[in-house]
């Protein structure tokens, strides 16, 4: 009866179809027919829409692999640009099936709001980036500077806890969108422009000269950016997570888009059993036993997003760091597919 | 037709469902169920999501620790203090936006109205294009004009300008020396208060004089004089025990002093211009609603222009200005929350943004939030219905 | 006695005197507006040197050092002025936002068919008033929401357990006749009840549910155009549908509610007066932030509302509480006399309001409306700050464009913005004041 209510009330305003609740986001996304991925709303490398409308960037490609993995389809997904303050709101409450926009798993956000991060795709640190014209060399010169920032993100936390560890004092101006940051920083409001070191170099790209400014090499955080679903549906929790790691395994297989078609015929069983030639890990999720493949072959494998996104050859030239595969010195490294 | 039927015999016939009274108390019952339904569906359904997402709820988080810094601060703040306090912070610095705010946009939009009616051919073409081009332009494309641009335009720290050294003008805002009170410098705010009493009651005297004897008694100059040489007099006999704090430039930014951030001013600036124009428009209305032989009359008794206006014009013309005007005073506080564009550090910037994005309380911060904001218009319409009563015409 | 001549009275006019130098011709203007007094001298020299403060460099940004064409940033790096190719480049994200490029004409045709309704009905000397209403406030929003969104939403009913029929269209049909039957049969009763004709009641119930049924068929119904979300939305369409819808909206509820705080009724006056005050007295953007945030919580599981929904319902409640001010006014500026007249004759209070008074008091609050209906417009743009994409947002987020990040690009967006929004609302403000002059006439004496 009180569904009913609602439910004339959205009836009557515009014809909304109300959906019904069912067991678990699988399903629902399967019934619908495309994911609903919160993104942000506009950084370099990670999500931005061109002047065509047009979304690219690793957050993105996220997205778009999930879509490959359950409808072999990167097209039947839908991106929802959402602000810092917006985002897990919008998980919580079913607006989004998944969220994908840079955003820093934290234990109280893991465990208090009702939200699960599935994984790290992009190892972050906060840095800082200051005028060259100041002659500043570390971070630990920032005493008495003003800091620009976003408020509503780890960042602010960070640069209180980083001051004030350090024994320094500081004035902190946070603003609501990330594009007043780079205005204000630009028009010399700050001394400091803080924020996850990938989004400097892209923001670098904003500002009148780029050449005048440059990023400190002190990284105050770890800031593992990761996508997140809702707490308590394990199903969808396991295909975003598993999305995740078959990229990372294909990359590690060697495995590209260019490539996957020939691989499938490898003899390495590792690769027999990622692109889903052997067995049936496919069931385990509730997907076709090509849901690899799919991934790999429409998206890429994890380096290949990281190349195409933020890599060296692009505007950002971020360096893999961090983020190369365990085999490369770094941490990218993926349970096996067995 | 029913001429044989009294009153009584006609009121039993008439339907239960025709009795006027028996229909309002029914809708009225039917009117409140659904209210109550509602309200009870909607607290349910939050209860029940909360629940569901594990989302703590109550008011226990604000007396957690914030762990982030607030620019500008009016009581005690740092990393270490409360949501509670957060809340505070926020509150106090809407009030001060908002006060300042209402101070200046009611002296500018009271110059402009006037100057829209100026014989003055220029000033009033000027008063008119700045009327029409700002009001129809949005609050919030202003406030991102009045905080990038004019801050695009001012130096750095290290290049401010300045005046002797003491006051200084630069990007990262407007710096005062600020007054250090010493030893015994209650003697000032005594003097000060002796000479705010001294000067209302010279003007109740000075009423009463004139309405005896028709002499005029210089009220305002003798105001003046005993508000600057009472506390300057107390200054110079106390030993001068103030002193000032200057600001000095170390490292980064200036340190010391009275520090006026840049966000204040923009939004200051911006909010004030913006409601300047409607009430210039209000004052305008106001003055033209005023009969014209009341000026007329007034300059055949031999006034001037300027008491004409002051004493005449305007006191009339305010009954007509004062109910619109509360409500730009209200538009104005509520306006104050767009802060939010620009960081300056508001009650919805600091606690309806930061502290319900850490905490993940949208219900209660949001709540509180639209409760204060709802208390500030109760007080302000409260204050203007007061002021409004006392203006209003005396009638016998 | 007539024909006898007045020596001394002339029989001709003299010839008139030219006016004296000094009070003709442009001197004596400036004379008279410019320089009557010292002060007023200063006054004119204070206000030439506002005017050559701010007109040289707004010219100079605007027109002089502007970029007109190009491809790219590298166009407008080197000039000191506006980077005009860069809205140029953006010029169709900012007005349809990403809305599909092979669906556009859609968006246009909405607009255009907006404005052929909307213009003979603004002018008060164009016949054919009561066709024209039906057209803007019945055919035209369900075809603009069918245009718009696609249409084809989804029924499935909302009455009847899923057990006993599967959730389908028609089960939703079956749903809307059950509630249309016992919504009339219950009037019926009541009807009865009070002596009148059933006939009339029934026609009457089961008409405005026809009239609903028929838009949500329309709504509900597959023309085969492809579905485009709200998310893809953007620039001056959405500030469009919000700013417009929140007015349609919020016009039927601030009537009830202003008939509501004028009842006798205490309770329905009581949460009249709370309602409105409590939405008048918080900042829209707070409304906005509950919208967005905190209506979610709200609703039961499962049941998501649509991210501009979610927004327009905001604003709809929150412009309905100054639109009831605005009636209200209206409603107190009808003379007692037409309020007794009408009861004098018999009717009921729906009568009397929907015949008598409204008529008369909706003509009067036109100028109200559309001065709401303004500021209603300039504040859609704090849609951008919960993350929808109006023309200002649209134009926010193109700053973050690598291809034509320059210096100047920001403050060339927001003189875009800012030209567009001063457009719109001064050539509607000046329709408020044509309309008020217009509407002034019959009421002055």
């Amino acid at each position: 009866m009180k569904k009913a209510i609602v439910s004339v009330v959205v009836g009557v305003t515009l014809g909304v179809a109300a959906t019904a609740a069912s067991a678990g986001t699988l399903d629902d996304v399967k019934a619908k027919g495309f994911i609903q991925c919160g993104v942000n709303p506009g950084l370099p490398g990670f999500s931005n829409p061109d002047d065509k409308g047009n979304w690219t960037g690793i957050d993105v490609d996220v997205c778009r692999a999930v879509a490959a993995a359950v409808f072999g389809d990167t097209t039947k997904v839908k991106f929802t640009p959402l602000s810092a303050k917006e985002r897990f709101t919008a998980l919580q409450t079913g607006e989004i099936d998944m969220l994908s926009r840079n955003s820093t798993w934290t234990m109280s956000r893991d465990t208090s709001l009702g939200l699960n991060f599935t994984g790290i795709t992009y190892y972050d640190g906060q840095g800082f980036m200051v005028r060259k014209s100041l002659g500043v060399t570390s971070a630990l010169e920032l005493s008495g500077a003003s800091v620009c920032t976003q408020t509503g993100t780890t960042t602010e936390l960070n640069i209180a806890d980083f001051f004030r560890s350090n024994n320094m004092p500081y004035e902190i101006v946070a603003f609501e969108k990330n594009d007043e940051v780079v205005q204000a920083y630009d028009a010399g409001r700050c001394d400091v422009h803080s924020t996850d070191a990938s989004g400097l170099h892209a923001e670098r790209l904003k500002l009148t000269n780029p050449g005048d400014h440059v990023i400190l090499p002190e990284i105050i955080s770890k800031e593992p950016l990761g996508p997140v679903v809702r707490q308590g549906d394990d199903g969808w929790f396991n295909v975003v997570k598993w999305t995740l790691f078959a990229m990372v395994n294909a990359e590690e297989l060697g495995v590209t888009s260019k490539n996957v078609d020939e691989m499938k015929a490898s003899e390495n069983p590792e690769i027999k059993r990622l692109l889903g030639t052997e067995g049936a890990f496919g069931e385990g999720i509730a997907l076709g036993n090509d849901w690899a493949y799919n991934i790999v072959k429409m998206v890429g494998n994890y380096g290949e997003i990281f190349d195409a996104n933020v890599g060296p050859d692009t505007p950002l030239g971020i360096s893999r760091g961090l983020n190369a595969l365990w085999k490369n010195g770094g941490l990218q490294y993926a349970p096996p597919v067995r | 037709m029913a001429g044989a039927r009294t009153a009584e015999e006609a009121a039993k016939k008439v339907a239960w469902i025709n009795d006027p009274r028996i229909r309002g108390l029914a809708y009225q019952i039917v009117l409140i169920a659904i209210i109550v339904l509602l309200g009870y569906e909607f607290i349910h359904n939050a209860a029940l999501n909360l629940e569901k997402q594990n989302i703590a709820s109550g008011f226990g988080f604000l007396k957690n620790t914030s762990g982030f810094a607030i620019v500008q601060t009016l009581i005690d703040y740092s990393e270490e203090s409360s949501y509670g306090r957060v809340f505070f912070v926020g509150l106090l610095n809407t009030i001060l936006v908002a006060v300042i705010g209402i101070v200046l946009a009611t002296v500018i939009g009271f110059v402009v109205g006037i100057a829209r009616l100026s014989n003055n051919w220029v000033i009033s073409r000027v008063a008119t294009v700045y009327v029409e081009l700002v009001r129809n332009i949005p609050l919030l494309l202003q406030l991102f004009f009045w905080y990038f641009a004019v801050l695009r335009s001012l130096p750095n720290p290290r290049q401010s300008l300045e005046i002797s050294g003491s006051v200084f003008l630069n990007n990262r805002g407007f710096f005062l020396p600020k007054p250090v009170f010493g030893e015994g410098a209650g003697l000032i705010g005594i003097a000060l208060i002796v000479a705010i009493v001294a000067t209302v009651a010279i003007r109740f005297w000075a009423h009463r004089r004139q309405d005896r004897t028709g002499r005029i008694f210089p009220v305002f100059w003798t105001g003046v004089g005993l508000l600057v040489g009472l506390p300057l007099v107390a200054f110079l006999v106390a030993g001068m025990p103030v002193t000032l704090d200057y600001s000095v430039l170390k490292g980064f930014n200036f340190v010391g002093g009275l520090r006026v951030i840049p966000e204040f001013v923009g939004l200051v600036l911006a909010l004030s211009i913006y409601t300047a124009t409607f009430i210039a428009e209000i004052v305008r209305a106001g003055i033209l609603a005023v009969s014209h032989g009341q000026t007329e009359a007034s300059y055949s008794l031999g006034l001037r222009p300027g008491p004409t206006l002051r004493l005449v014009v305007i006191p009339q013309a305010m009954r007509v200005i004062i109910p619109p005007l509360t409500s730009q005073y209200l538009n104005l506080t509520k306006n104050s929350s767009l802060a939010v564009a620009i960081a300056y550090p508001d009650l919805v910037s600091v606690f309806a943004g930061t502290v319900l994005n850490q905490t993940g309380q949208a219900v209660e911060v949001l709540l509180i939030t639209m409760l204060v904001y709802l208390g500030l218009s109760l007080v302000t319409s409260l204050f203007m219905n007061w002021y409004n009563a006392r203006m209003a015409l005396v009638e016998r | 006695m007539t024909d006898r001549s007045i020596a001394f009275v002339r029989t001709e006019y003299v010839e008139k005197l030219p006016a004296p130098k000094t009070t003709i011709g442009p001197v004596a203007w400036m004379r008279e507006h410019l320089f009557s007094s010292i002060p007023n001298a200063i006054l004119t020299f204070l206000g030439l040197y506002i005017i050559y403060l701010v007109v040289p460099p707004v010219i100079e940004f605007a027109l002089v050092n502007a970029v007109w064409t190009g491809e790219g940033r590298d166009a407008c790096l080197g000039s000191e002025g506006a980077c005009w190719a860069y809205v140029g480049a953006y010029f169709e994200q900012f007005i349809y936002g990403r809305y599909p490029d092979a669906e556009r004409w859609r968006v246009d045709l909405v607009f255009s068919a907006g404005a052929l309704g909307l213009v003979p009905m603004l002018m008060p000397t164009v016949p054919f008033k009561r066709a024209n209403a039906i057209f803007l406030l019945g055919v035209y929003p369900v075809a603009a929401f069918v245009l718009l969104t696609g249409g084809h939403v989804d029924l499935n009913g909302f009455l009847l357990p899923d057990a006993l029929m599967a959730p389908s269209t028609l089960k939703f049909w079956v749903d809307y006749g059950i509630v249309a039957a016992v919504l009339a049969g219950g009037a019926a009763f009541l009807t009865a009840q009070a002596g009148a004709d059933i006939r009339n009641t029934v026609r009457v119930v089961l008409g405005i549910f026809a009239i609903l049924g028929l838009a949500i068929f329309f709504a509900g119904f597959d023309f085969g155009l492809e579905r485009v979300e709200t998310d893809v939305w953007g620039g001056l369409l959405v500030t469009l549908v919000v700013a417009i819808t929140g007015i349609v909206a919020s016009l039927p509820l601030g009537i009830v509610l202003a008939l509501g705080r004028r009842s006798k009724l205490p309770a329905v006056r009581l949460m009249s007066v709370i309602f409105i005050e409590a939405w008048r007295g918080v900042p829209l953007i707070t409304v906005l932030f509950m919208s967005s945030v905190m209506l979610p919580l709200f609703l039961p599981e499962g049941v998501t509302f649509d991210k501009l929904l979610r927004a327009l319902i905001g604003v709809a409640l929150f412009s309905s509480a100054y639109m009831a001010e605005n009636v209200r006014g209206g409603l107190q500026a009808i003379p007692k006399g037409q309020y007794e007249g009408a009861q004098a004759l018999g009717l009921t209070y729906w009568q009397m309001m929907g015949l008598i008074v409204l008529p008369q008091a909706l003509k009067l609050v036109i100028p109200g409306i559309v001065n709401t209906f303004i500021s209603l417009f300039k504040d859609t743009t704090l849609v951008l700050i919960i993350g929808l994409f109006d023309l200002l947002g649209q134009i926010q987020s193109s700053f973050t464009d690598p291809t034509w990040a320059t210096p100047y690009t920001s403050h060339t967006g927001y003189l875009f913005a800012a030209m567009v929004f001063w457009a719109f609302c001064f050539s509607m403000s000046r329709y408020s004041i044509f309309m008020e002059r217009r509407l002034d006439t019959g009421h002055k004496r």
